[in-house]
């Protein structure tokens, strides 16, 4: 199945949304991630009203699709289907047949045979999205697959950066943390670019490389030499178990070298935005005061996830014109 | 008792072959340095001067056609003993035919594994009753290809192994490969080496550049690839013992072996198609068909590559045809097994690429590459022309051009990423000892 034409809902810019499938943010194109974000801001609104729900969805079945565990993801996605009035399943890697040697493809191929008009998919493999959404008529929407993408994410981060400062063109963000490892930098970055912030990554150069420069970013390994100088720091949960210990020498010296801590704050520009995809490990990437401070919108970004889940379920799957 | 002889039903080797005469074509002879229009005659299974007067002969008319002496391929995966759904000695035989060769050497990695002369010995016995070419095993270089003791080598060089090799896998300790080079020497065998540094690699699965930042997927760096051509540059040299190294993939390797041979160090290398014909950026939509170990890199790699052989650093060229089941490779990208099937393409790409696109080198140092440079390294009497030599023949039509379709593929698999591609130059019949073999 090829992707579906659809026309674009009410009060949106003159781009049209003709995808089945989200699975990279480097697939879009500027327009197409604004009129996601237009799209979420009019969800969002109805997430403020006493009865939260929509029909959009109203008798379609999304497939919450978990192969590598989440919670707050899962959620979000599962909370934006109830209230596009979908029906919703869950499935874990350890409650389907993935634990019984079953293919990825086969497992989707049965989900689709019961009609599954919507799979989210989280996934450890770099692609395995991409590789769904190749081969079966349901949507396909990617909620983080390996070190690849977690375009949701991206989504609702500049979402959150627009509705705070107003606009996201010309500002300079930050991405301090395990940018190798991090479906969320990758995500960022292009969703960023695209709209046309500049962006400056930071952390250790084993989880830096600068094989990301290509990209277009700058990228640095001394946190003090950009604090002044930003709009945006996004901070990335950092982990110093199995695999990463050769990366790093301990989570005390990166809190020394690259954490957000309470002196590294105060030289900040006092309307910076601190953003944070969450779960945080205080005093760690950030120091606990500031992480609880105004200028972090690290629940906001939660909020915003709901509204730019619900948006991009709409958009791909919903009655957006071809029911 | 089985009667291997009667067993046989589209083996060549059943009744002698009847006569040949290859007429007018431009027989291109590297190992005598010939390349001339004349007849090539084969009487008996073997390259001979001319017919006998009233012998009864098949006359081929070649004009047009490149003679070449039959290709040689050392480095083909048969799959059998153990995964005979991806590919079987018959039928990884008929692929070799289709693609022009008329020799391989099969790789130990099967299961079991090549690791003792009892295998080699269910190989031999299995291919000449059902492979329509010459199948060489080879045997691994330690026990289970585990890297930590040497399998019986002797033995299994009794048995007809032409070379040892642990391909698939490498031998990470730098002792026992020292101690294998020097035990193998004895038996006059070649040591294949898979050149890869586990610490290194990792769980590295496609070559570690822009393009793997971009994708996510972990990244294979070139340098755990010249680290261990290193290694064998210098055990090759304490040992007096050649090693080759295979499927060379980065332009450090290249420049390795360029230097150590300059020195006179007994080391060589190979390269595969589908490392000079694609490149790393074309793994975008993550498909399997473009996961082969070592995996493909850069176009400043693939340009070393092609001048590698273009200056005579590189003396073999190989495909590591390498079947997998469909469904295998329809799987996530970094669960999916390493490797394409090549042997239907090798010759095409090798002639589209290196003769006609980059005039790297002229025809008749191709065939070289895939005749008696091979041949010299393992030791065979093949690979040439000369009068005497078995009547193993490939006929070329250099300016062919032609659609590869993996539909038609004698493969029992059809895991590559050329399907559909045009290429100019391809063998168009196979000849084993005297017996057409392909079509």
């Amino acid at each position: 199945m090829t992707a579906k034409p659809k026309s674009p809902p009410p009060d949106s810019p003159a781009t049209t949304w003709t995808r089945k499938d989200l699975i990279a943010i480097r697939d879009l194109t500027p327009a197409e991630i604004t009129l996601v974000l237009d799209t979420a801001a009019a969800f969002k609104q109805v997430g403020a009203r006493d009865v939260k729900k929509v029909p959009a969805l109203r008798g379609k079945t999304l497939v919450n699709f978990f192969v590598e565990p989440s919670t707050r993801t899962r959620t979000s996605f599962e909370l934006a289907a109830f209230r596009l009035s979908a029906d919703v399943v869950n499935i874990s890697a350890t409650t389907s047949s993935l634990s019984k040697g079953e293919t990825l493809k086969d497992t989707a191929r049965n989900l689709q045979a019961l009609h599954a008009d919507v799979i989210v998919l989280r996934h450890s493999s770099a692609g395995a999205p991409l590789f769904l959404s190749q081969r079966l008529a349901s949507s396909v929407i990617n909620a983080g697959d390996g070190a690849h993408e977690h375009p949701t994410q991206a989504l609702l981060d500049v979402f959150t950066i627009r509705e705070r400062l107003g606009r996201v063109a010309g500002l300079h963000v930050a991405i301090i943390g395990d940018i190798l490892f991090s479906r969320v930098a990758r995500s960022d970055i292009a969703a960023l670019l695209k709209l046309g912030a500049h962006v400056t990554l930071v952390g250790p150069s084993t989880l830096v490389p600068r094989e990301f420069e290509r990209m277009g970013v700058r990228v640095t390994h001394d946190i003090d030499s950009i604090l002044p100088d930003v709009d945006v720091v996004n901070l990335l949960r950092i982990q110093h178990e199995r695999q990463r210990k050769e990366y790093f020498p301990s989570l005390g010296e990166y809190t020394a070298l690259f954490g957000l801590t309470r002196e590294r704050a105060a030289r900040l520009k006092p309307d910076a935005l601190i953003m944070h995809p969450g779960p945080i490990n205080r005093g760690v990437e950030i120091d606990s005061e500031i992480a609880d401070s105004p200028r972090s919108v690290i629940l906001d970004q939660v909020t915003n996830g709901l509204a730019v889940r619900m948006a991009v379920l709409f958009l791909c799957a919903g009655a957006g014109g071809h029911v | 008792m089985i009667d291997l002889e009667t067993q046989s039903l589209n083996g060549p080797r059943r009744h002698p072959a009847p006569s040949l005469l290859l007429r007018r074509g431009r027989i291109i002879d590297p190992a005598n340095n010939r390349d001339e229009t004349a007849d090539l005659a084969i009487v008996d299974g073997r390259v001979a001067a001319s017919i006998p007067a009233g012998q009864p002969f098949e006359e081929i008319d070649c004009r047009n056609l490149v003679v070449a002496p039959g290709l040689i391929d050392l480095h083909v995966h048969f799959r059998e003993p153990g995964q005979s759904a991806k590919e079987t000695l018959s039928s990884g035989a008929r692929s070799a035919a289709a693609g022009g060769f008329t020799s391989v050497v099969c790789m130990p990695n099967t299961s079991p594994s090549v690791d003792n002369p009892s295998v080699v010995t269910w190989i031999q016995e299995k291919a000449a009753r059902e492979a329509c070419v010459n199948i060489f095993p080879t045997g691994a270089i330690t026990k289970g290809i585990a890297g930590e003791e040497l399998a019986p080598i002797g033995s299994m060089a009794r048995a007809g192994i032409v070379a040892l090799t642990d391909d698939g896998h490498c031998v990470q300790n730098h002792e026992l490969m020292r101690r294998a080079l020097e035990y193998a020497r004895m038996f006059q065998l070649p040591i294949l080496d898979h050149c890869q540094d586990y610490n290194l690699v990792g769980k590295g699965v496609m070559h570690e550049g822009y393009w793997s930042t971009v994708l996510g997927l972990p990244g294979w760096p070139s340098a755990g690839e010249e680290l261990i051509v290193m290694r064998n540059i210098l055990l090759a040299g304490l040992c007096e013992t050649p090693i080759h190294c295979q499927h060379l993939s980065s332009a450090g390797s290249v420049r390795l072996i360029r230097d150590a041979r300059a020195r006179g160090i007994p080391i060589s290398g190979e390269v595969c198609p589908h490392h000079i014909a694609l490149t790393d950026e074309s793994l975008q939509a993550y498909d399997t068909n473009f996961k082969m170990n070592p995996p493909l890199r850069a176009q400043s790699d693939v340009d070393a590559l092609i001048q590698g052989i273009s200056d005579g650093v590189v003396t073999i060229l190989a495909s590591d045809h390498a079947p997998h089941c469909a469904y295998e490779k329809e799987v996530e990208f970094d669960m999916a097994p390493f490797g394409i099937v090549g042997l239907e393409t090798e010759l095409g790409l090798f002639i589209d690429l290196l003769v006609h696109k980059h005039k790297a080198i002229d025809l008749p140092r191709l065939i070289a590459l895939l005749t008696i440079e091979p041949a010299r390294l393992l030791r065979l009497d093949r690979g040439t022309l000369t009068h005497g030599a078995p009547g193993d023949v490939t006929l070329i039509d250099p300016a062919l051009e032609w659609t590869v379709d993996a539909a038609a593929f004698q493969s029992r698999s059809t895991n590559t990423p050329f399907h559909g591609l045009q290429l100019k130059g391809r063998a168009i019949r196979t000849i084993v000892a005297g017996r057409t073999v392909w079509p």
